[in-house]
């Protein structure tokens, strides 16, 4: 393969995997955040428990974290296809990503609100403060430091499934280190995505601890 | 008569547990006139912070009532429940400030969640900075100021929705001698030129002395005394009262054995009774001496008050004598059981 070739192979992979890492973030934040944060306001103890809600939706939420992803994506493959007509390529492995994701987002966005010192919201509760109002200005607020810092491992966590995903040919870098790692037998291919893979990681985690910092004000 | 401002009728709390029910309050009746400075003290575990909650629903009773300005709390729905609570502040031993807002960030919050207008909050968060004597510290995060800098935050913060009463939790706890000083004649002061009712549980009498006019003792989850602090200083009821009275609260693991515990008297002098060497006229007079336990000059509200222990003569008729001896005098007295344990 030309060296030409081989360069454009790369760098469209390496945009396809970030844009697939960036849409399947955001959409996973849109449907785990609300999920994470009702995990945390219905639990017993929390600002307006319930119950059964709590119970059946934490379960759904364990069962969709404990298969793992290959497999989920595997076994969801003919649902996908119903629903999107096609159960490789893109779309599809996009959908499975966000089945899998989400509920994940959901567990970090939990573990963050729950380190949210419970006298505050107390005393947000005793101010009259609403439920609503404790949601967006006490929680939110007060956990923003670690959101960010769950949200860059969410992030990195995507980046390993959209590479799993090459195997459904998903596109990006995971498909080319497949397609040329394993079926084509070229290592020094495979070994390059490898190193931009890491190098994504890299930067996710860098630009994820400047941002952290920046906007904790417990520290400093 | 005076108006009450907070009434609590017939309040019970149970809370269930694993170990099965807990009974942190017992069919309490509590009447808090406006402007009070209402303290209740109690050991740990009495009750105090269950009652304290409560006030403003954070503890929803199991029975009773709760009325605030004549409107009954309890029953109410979230919406009406939390318009009466901007109405009641309440400061906590850990300050409880958000920390991821300025000084001045927090003293805004309640503003935002009444729906003030910015300008308007703005404005009155930066006076009440000047009040709490902060304004330097306007923008340093709760991270970077000391506990008693935190806990004047909490209290201009409480300030700000110009409350009718605030609940303090033990506000003092966390803070050295000094600070906490500070911070009780801040509250002292609040309470006087603004005519806020103030709720002060402590375990510290220091606290009740420094700040309350009336006090509530509470044991066991049951007001076991109550009224004005001078009186319940000067003739404490109960053994409760009587060991919260002495400071350090330092009581012996067992009795006295060397000296007697027979015929002790508390004794209790005002201004009126102090300038006389009273108890050594007694001796001289009587030919009959008596064994000093405990001697010890308070400062109540402003006014100084000693107390003293001491041990009467062992033989009934002298003691009795003695005591008389002490009405005569008008010397406020209280005797103290033998089996009751108090610091000497
Ligand atoms: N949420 C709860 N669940 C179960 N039991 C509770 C709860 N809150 C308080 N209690 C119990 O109620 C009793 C009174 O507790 P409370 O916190 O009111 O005491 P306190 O007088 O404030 O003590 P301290 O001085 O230690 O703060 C205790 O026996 C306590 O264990
Ligand atoms: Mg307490």
């Amino acid at each position: 393969m030309e060296i030409r070739e081989l360069l454009s192979l790369l760098a469209q992979g390496t945009l396809d995997s970030l844009y697939m890492i960036i849409i399947c973030t955001v959409i996973s934040y849109i449907i785990g955040l609300p999920i994470g944060v009702s995990l945390i306001v219905t639990a017993p103890g929390g600002i307006r428990p319930m119950t059964v809600y709590n119970k059946v939706m934490g379960f759904i939420v364990n069962i969709l974290r404990s298969v793992p992803f290959l497999i989920l994506m595997i076994a969801l493959m003919p649902y996908i296809r119903k629903i999107i007509g096609t159960g490789i390529g893109k779309e599809a492995a996009t959908a499975a990503l966000i089945v899998a994701a989400a509920p994940f987002v959901a567990r970090l966005v939990e573990q963050s609100l729950l380190e949210v010192d419970p006298g505050v919201i107390e005393a947000a509760q005793a101010m009259g403060a609403s439920n609503m109002q404790i949601i967006r200005k006490v929680l939110l607020l007060e956990a923003r430091p670690s959101l960010l810092n769950g949200a860059a491992v969410a992030t990195i966590n995507i980046l390993g499934y959209t590479a799993m995903a090459g195997i459904v040919g998903a596109g990006g870098l995971g498909e080319i280190a497949i397609r040329y790692g394993l079926y084509r037998f070229q290592p020094s291919i495979m070994w390059i995505t490898i190193v931009l893979l890491v190098i994504l990681v890299q930067i996710f985690q860098e630009i994820g601890i400047k941002v952290v910092n920046k906007y904790d004000n417990r520290i400093n | 008569m005076a108006e009450h401002i907070i009434r609590l009728q017939g309040v019970t709390k149970e809370f269930d547990t694993k170990g099965g029910k807990v009974v942190a309050l017992k069919d309490i009746d509590l009447d808090i006139e406006r402007g009070d400075s209402y303290g209740i003290i109690g050991l740990s575990g009495a009750g105090k912070s269950t009652l304290v909650r409560t006030i403003n629903l954070l503890e929803q009773p199991t029975e009773g009532k709760v009325i605030f300005n004549d409107s009954a709390l309890t029953g109410l729905g979230s919406k009406d429940l939390n318009i009466h609570r901007r109405k009641i502040s309440m400061i906590f031993q850990q300050f409880n400030l958000l920390m991821q807002r300025d000084a001045l960030g927090n003293i805004l919050f309640p503003l935002e969640i009444a729906g003030v207008p910015k300008q308007e909050a703005l404005k009155k968060a930066n006076e009440l900075l000047k009040v709490v004597d902060l304004e330097e510290r306007a923008h340093s995060y709760p991270s970077q100021l000391s506990g008693g800098q935190k806990q004047r935050v909490a209290i201009a913060r409480a300030l700000a929705s110009d409350p009718e009463v605030i609940l303090c939790d033990e506000a003092t706890s966390a803070l050295d001698p000094k600070t906490t000083r500070s911070i009780l004649s801040l509250l002292k002061q609040i309470n006087e030129e603004r005519g806020i009712t103030l709720v002060v549980i402590t375990h510290e009498m220091e606290v009740i002395k420094q700040l309350c006019n009336k006090v509530a003792v509470i044991e066991n989850g049951e007001i076991v005394e109550r009224g004005d602090v001078e009186e319940i200083f000067k003739k404490p009821k109960t053994k409760a009262a009587r060991k919260l009275f002495f400071p350090d609260g330092d009581y012996r693991e067992k009795p006295l054995t060397k000296t007697s515990t027979r015929n002790r008297v508390r004794l209790v002098f005002d201004e009126a009774t102090a300038g006389e060497p009273i108890i050594a006229n007694m001796i001289m007079e009587l030919g009959a001496p008596v064994n000093f336990l405990y001697a010890n000059l308070d400062v109540l509200g402003g006014s100084q008050k000693g107390q003293m222990v001491i041990c009467l003569a062992a033989d009934k008729e002298t003691a009795d004598k003695q005591k008389a001896y002490l009405v005569a005098k008008g010397v406020e007295f209280t005797e103290i059981d033998e089996d009751e344990e108090v610091q000497a």
